[in-house]
């Protein structure tokens, strides 16, 4: 299953501000790379805020 | 990797977590700090700028090796296209005394502000620590908080792969905006939308501007509830970023998409000029998180949302609390008490200091995050510089006197937000 929400990464600028916001604290930075753990309940703040619009919320 | 302890381990290599390290090494206590990055420093999430006196008080001179550019004042643009500027060319005799005492003199020209090299400070201010007998970890991540009987004893990390245990008397988290390491102790360190701004930026090379001042741009369809800044860095070359707040971005009308259109709309600034980076990042308006220590545990910094909420400035408000926080560490260590109430010391200590001024800008934030471009028109023929720079100090009293004679339509608006 592909994790939601879908982390375009030509567009992270990997600043970490999305896991700043997260409610559900399931969004981690290791370097240049987002992980997002079972936690998440798709509720799209990070979406929302991502300066560079590098996160999609309907992830097929 | 075999497992370590040390009396402190600092979770992020940042500003805050150098100062702390560097003071509590100082006090002869043994400090550990890891650094989830493979370089300390770089990406910044920043545009560094500093006031010379949040470099004075952590005991930190201006060197040229870091400070990118001396800054002496500032120029705000209104909707309108109206501008007022900040004359700071004067530095104070106490600035100049603090700069040129002891053996170490400045290699550049003393100013009121500096806009730094971010990666080459945060080096620096590592090294200091390392100097002092800090020891520093790089690409190590912080995981988790280890628990003896309920009370932090440590952390557990990984170091490319390898999990092993640092037990401390005391952690510290200074691990920024995307700071962990907090929640898993249990403080609530989560930013909201409505007290977080969505950040962008380029450097850039080419630009045509006034290098020696900030230069800052307001208006609703510019930068909704926030503000756009060239932070110059050298003759021609300068931070650009923006900062919206987070509860207003949305997609087609996130930062960057906003900073794009500044860009294009000024061709008499950006017209020869191209990014050599581009930088993006949350910055925290809150001005503080609920409480920042617990037994055995202590927050600084972005981490703890220890930054100014009117302009997001955060480096010296950072470095001030990494040294209050080594304060009320090395006191607790040498009495070997390191609970809750004897570490609350620090947070005492910042709440009667920069706490009441932080308290008094969120209040000013949220009025100014109410006014209409018009409104803000007007504040442009009314206040001065000067005032500009009272108001973001965070004395605002005198705005009522000047609001009832010159703008009495703003007057309840400021009554509500500001009394």
């Amino acid at each position: 299953m592909v994790k939601i929400p879908k982390i375009n990464k030509d567009r992270c600028c990997y600043c970490g501000g999305c896991v700043g916001v997260c409610p559900q604290n399931a969004m981690d930075l290791r370097e240049t790379e987002i992980r997002i753990s079972e936690n998440c309940t798709r509720c799209g703040v990070c979406v929302k805020f991502c300066p560079a619009g590098a996160l999609e919320k309907d992830a097929k | 990797m075999q497992n370590k302890s040390c009396d402190v381990v600092i979770v992020g290599a940042g500003p805050a977590g150098s100062i702390a390290a560097r003071d509590i090494a100082k006090a002869g206590f043994d400090v550990l700090v890891v650094e989830r990055k493979q370089e300390i420093g770089p990406p910044k999430r920043c545009a560094e700028g500093i006031n010379v006196r949040g470099l004075l008080n952590v005991g930190v001179k201006p060197d040229p090796r870091w400070a990118a550019k001396g800054i002496y004042g500032a120029v705000i643009y209104f909707p309108n296209g109206k501008s007022l500027k900040i004359d700071q060319r004067k530095v104070p005799d106490d600035v100049m005394d603090a700069i040129y005492s002891g053996e170490k003199k400045p290699a550049l020209e003393p100013a009121t502000g500096y806009v730094l090299e971010r990666k080459i400070f945060e080096k620096h201010l590592a090294a200091d620590a390392i100097r002092a007998g800090a020891r520093y970890m790089v690409k190590t991540c912080a995981l988790d908080v280890i628990k003896d009987g309920g009370k932090i004893a440590g952390i557990t990390a990984e170091q490319m792969g390898e999990k092993f245990e640092i037990r401390s008397k005391i952690v510290v988290a200074a691990d920024g905006v995307d700071s962990r390491i907090a929640k898993s102790a249990g403080i609530n360190t989560t930013n909201k939308l409505s007290d977080y701004h969505s950040g962008f930026q380029y450097e850039m090379a080419g630009l045509n501007i006034d290098p020696d001042v900030l230069h800052i741009f307001f208006g609703n369809s510019l930068a909704p509830k926030g503000y756009v800044w060239i932070f110059p860095k050298g003759q021609d070359v300068a931070n650009v970023g923006i900062g919206i707040l987070g509860s207003m971005s949305e997609d087609g009308k996130r930062a960057k998409d906003y900073l794009d259109k500044f860009i294009e709309s000024r061709p008499e600034v950006f017209k020869n000029a191209s990014a050599i980076e581009m930088n993006a990042g949350g910055v925290p308006v809150s001005s503080s998180i609920e409480t920042f220590v617990a037994d055995n545990f202590m927050i600084i910094g972005d981490a703890a949302q220890l930054v100014n909420p009117i302009h997001g400035g955060g480096i010296a408000i950072a470095m001030n609390s990494g040294a209050l926080c080594a304060k009320a560490a090395v006191e607790a260590l040498k009495e070997n008490d390191t609970s809750r109430e004897k570490l609350y010391a620090y947070e005492k200590k910042w709440r009667e200091t920069d706490g009441v001024k932080m308290k008094k800008l969120l209040k000013l934030r949220a009025f100014l995050e109410k006014l209409t471009d018009e409104d803000m028109n007007k504040a442009a023929d009314i206040v001065s510089g000067e005032d500009i720079t009272k108001l973001t100090d965070g004395n605002y009293r005198f705005l009522f006197k000047t609001l009832l004679t010159k703008a009495p339509s703003l007057l309840s608006l400021a009554k509500k937000f500001l009394s």
